[in-house]
Order: C-alpha cells, then sequence, then structure tokens
C-alpha cells in the first residue's frame, strides 16, 4: 500500500461526480419524487372530501326524505279534515235542502188540504142548503135565509 | 492463472494485488484504480443524469423505479440524521453509496477474468503478459478509499465554517468539551477527533474490500475446489459489498450532523 499521486486523481473523480450528483441527478428525480408524493397526497385528500361530500349527501337526502314524509302527513291530516268538512257541509246542505223541499210540500200540501177543505165546506153548506132547500121549499125563501148561510160558512 | 507457466502461489497472490503503475516516486498513477473507478463512475452516474432528465411524476417505470428507490432509501438517511439544510449533503451521500457500491461490486467478477483481458490486451500491444497488471476492486486501493474520505474531510471543515462561522468554530474547538480553561487540551482532543475520522473511514473501507478480494484470490488457488467455495464467499460478499457502501454513506452523513450543530 503506497500513497500516491493517485489520490488526486481519485479527488478529481470523486469530486465530479458529487458534482454531477448535485447538478443532474438528485434534484430532478427528487423534484419527481416530491410532486409525485403531493399527487398521491391530493389524490387522497380528494377521496377523502368525496367520502364527506357523500357522507353529507346521503344526510341531507335523509332529511328531505324525512321532511316529504312529515309534509305528506300533514297534507294527507288536512285532507281527511277538509273531507270532513265538505261532508258536513254536504250534509249540512242537503239537510237545509231537504227541510226547504219539505216545507215546500208541506205548504203546498196544507194549500191543498185548504182548498179542499173550503170546496168541502162549500159542498157541506150547498148540501145543507140544498137539504134545506128541499125541507123548507114551502115555506123559506132561499134568498132571505142567504145572510144567515153566510155566516154558518164562516163558522165552519 | 490459466496459462501453464511455471507460477508460484505467492507470485500469482502478488501480481493479483499489483496495480497498473505508471510514473515513479510520489507521481505514480494507478491506472488501473482511476480507469476502473472513472468508468464505473462515469457509466452509473451518466445514466442516472440521462435518466433523471427524463424523469416523470407519474408512475414511475424500469430504471426510475430503481434508482428512485436507492435514492429514497438513502435519503431517508439523510433526513434520519442530517437536520440541517445544506444541499450537498443528500448528494453526497448518494454519490458515495452508488460509487462505492458499484466499485466494491466488481469484486463479484471472477477474480482473473479482467485481468487475463488485460494481459491479453498488454501482450497484444506488445508489452510482456507476465508484466501487465489490473487490479480490478478500486476500493481495494488505499488512494481510494483516503481521497474520498479526504474529500467528506474538507467539506466537513467548510461545513464547519459555513454553519458555525470562524468565530464559532474555534469557540468549539478551544471550549469543548472541558471548557475555556483547559483550550490546549481541548484543541488537542479535537484534532486527535477530526483527523480519526477520515483516516477510521478510509482503512475501514479499504481493509475490509482487500481482506475479502484476498478469500477470493485464496479460493482460486484450490483448483477444482474453488467451485463450491467460490459461490458462498460470493453470496457472503454481497451483504459485505452492501454493508460497506451504507458504512460509509452513513458515518459520512454523521460527521455532516456533527459539523452542522452546535454543541
Amino acid at each position: 500500500m503506497s500513497i500516491n499521486a493517485t489520490l488526486i486523481g481519485q479527488m478529481i473523480w470523486f469530486a465530479l461526480f458529487i458534482w454531477i450528483t448535485m447538478k443532474y441527478v438528485w434534484p430532478p428525480l427528487n423534484k419527481a419524487m416530491a410532486d409525485r408524493q403531493q399527487l398521491i397526497a391530493d389524490g387522497l385528500a380528494a377521496g377523502e372530501r368525496g367520502k364527506h361530500d357523500l357522507e353529507l349527501a346521503a344526510k341531507r337526502s335523509a332529511d328531505t326524505i324525512r321532511e316529504a314524509k312529515e309534509k305528506a302527513a300533514a297534507i294527507m291530516t288536512e285532507a281527511d279534515k277538509r273531507g270532513m268538512q265538505i261532508i258536513e257541509e254536504a250534509k249540512a246542505a242537503s239537510r237545509g235542502e231537504a227541510e226547504k223541499v219539505y216545507a215546500g210540500k208541506m205548504a203546498e200540501l196544507e194549500q191543498d188540504v185548504e182548498r179542499a177543505r173550503s170546496a168541502l165546506r162549500d159542498r157541506v153548506a150547498e148540501l145543507a142548503v140544498a137539504g134545506a132547500e128541499k125541507i123548507l121549499r114551502r115555506e123559506v125563501n132561499a134568498a132571505a135565509h142567504a145572510d144567515m148561510l153566510a155566516g154558518l160558512k164562516q163558522e165552519l | 492463472m490459466a496459462s501453464g507457466e511455471t507460477i508460484t502461489t505467492s507470485g500469482y497472490i502478488a501480481h493479483h494485488l499489483t496495480n497498473f503503475k505508471v510514473g515513479s516516486g510520489f507521481w505514480t498513477f494507478h491506472l488501473d484504480t482511476l480507469i476502473v473507478s472513472g468508468a464505473l463512475g462515469l457509466i452509473v452516474f451518466g445514466s442516472m443524469a440521462v435518466l433523471a432528465s427524463k424523469a416523470s411524476s407519474g408512475v414511475p417505470r424500469g430504471w426510475q423505479n430503481f434508482f428512485e428507490m436507492v435514492l429514497g432509501f438513502v435519503n431517508q438517511q439523510v433526513k434520519d440524521t442530517y437536520h440541517g439544510n445544506s444541499p450537498i449533503v443528500a448528494p453526497l451521500a448518494i454519490t458515495i453509496f452508488v460509487w462505492v457500491f458499484i466499485m466494491n461490486a466488481m469484486d463479484l467478477i471472477p477474480v482473473d477474468f479482467l485481468p487475463i483481458v488485460a494481459q491479453q490486451v498488454g501482450a497484444a500491444a506488445g508489452a510482456d503478459p507476465h508484466h501487465v497488471y489490473f487490479k480490478v476492486v478500486a476500493t481495494t486501493d488505499p488512494n481510494l478509499t483516503f481521497a474520498m474520505s479526504i474529500t467528506v474531510f474538507l467539506i466537513m471543515i467548510w461545513m464547519n465554517f459555513q454553519v458555525k462561522g470562524i468565530g464559532g468554530f474555534m469557540h468549539e474547538i478551544f471550549t469543548v468539551p472541558f471548557g475555556p480553561k483547559l483550550a490546549p487540551v481541548n484543541l488537542l482532543f479535537r484534532i486527535v477527533e477530526d483527523i480519526a475520522k477520515p483516516i477510521s473511514l478510509s482503512l475501514r473501507l479499504f481493509g475490509n474490500m482487500y481482506a475479502g478480494e484476498m478469500v477470493f484470490i485464496l479460493i482460486a488457488l484450490l483448483g477444482v475446489w474453488q467451485l463450491p467455495l467460490a459461490l458462498p464467499w460470493a453470496l457472503f460478499h454481497i451483504l459485505i459489498i452492501t454493508l460497506q457502501a451504507f458504512v460509509f454513506m452513513m458515518l459520512t452523513i454523521v460527521y455532516m450532523s456533527m459539523a452542522s450543530e452546535s454543541h
């Protein structure tokens, strides 16, 4: 083993290779690796964010469904109530109508009864007068007893 | 060795442990170390640079995936240990880990393969093939390991000044760990501590790889018995290759971290 000028040559080689590594090898490769690391980190972060978004969306959709159900239930109740109300109204209206018809018919009936009664009264008076005429033909003048007969008719 | 000439065992070993030299005295260059480490570094870091320029932040494929895995692993170690923000630490750790690993891995090529190729080339070029040496594993050359550890040491000193300033660094040198009254002792401790760092760093790598290579050479001397022995040792050596690269890188990160933190 002898130390000689080879040492100087080797130091030059070593310095050259350090310089090559420092200038042309390490920075680009390090940059490529750092960029890739950043890329992967970004991808993972995006994935995480996507998952988070999905969770939020699921929560929101559940909320929406619940709200819709509540609204539907409210609408159903409202509709039921409204239906009952309509039925009630219809009942009330039909009852009123029926009463009106009933009253109309009743009045008509009463009129008919009245009319029949007055006709009957006339007829009874006529019959009475005819009977009386027959009985009293000989002695009573019809005109003389007309007042009395009219009074009698009023009483019936 | 393949050629059936009279070669002694010690001659074979010595042949394998001799560098391909040019020059003399201090100005000797181990061309095999320089060529192997330089070529491997250029191939690996060149292809990494080409790949990095085309790197996409989409799904990584093929080699990009592999290099990102390695770089991610090294960067994790840096992040866990070093809490400063100097842009040099992560590239430094990556360079050390990848380069040391690939140079250590040359140990897994059969010990005679590349030296024989070198001998053929040498013979074709007109040299005596017995005097063509080629040491393939560059990390078994202390020149390389010391070059790396001294570079790390210089960066460490520079980072000390950078982070703490001259005043802060001097204050730390003279007052830690015994307080200002024992300033000379503190300075002595600090010098021993800091000198020990590059020496332990380089000798550890050199020693491990030298010993591993030596075992491969000894196994290669066993004739037919090398076949059942070389494989288990190679498998075990994969662990050492990786571990030494990791230890060199890790200690460098720790030293950088110590240099940039106030006590």
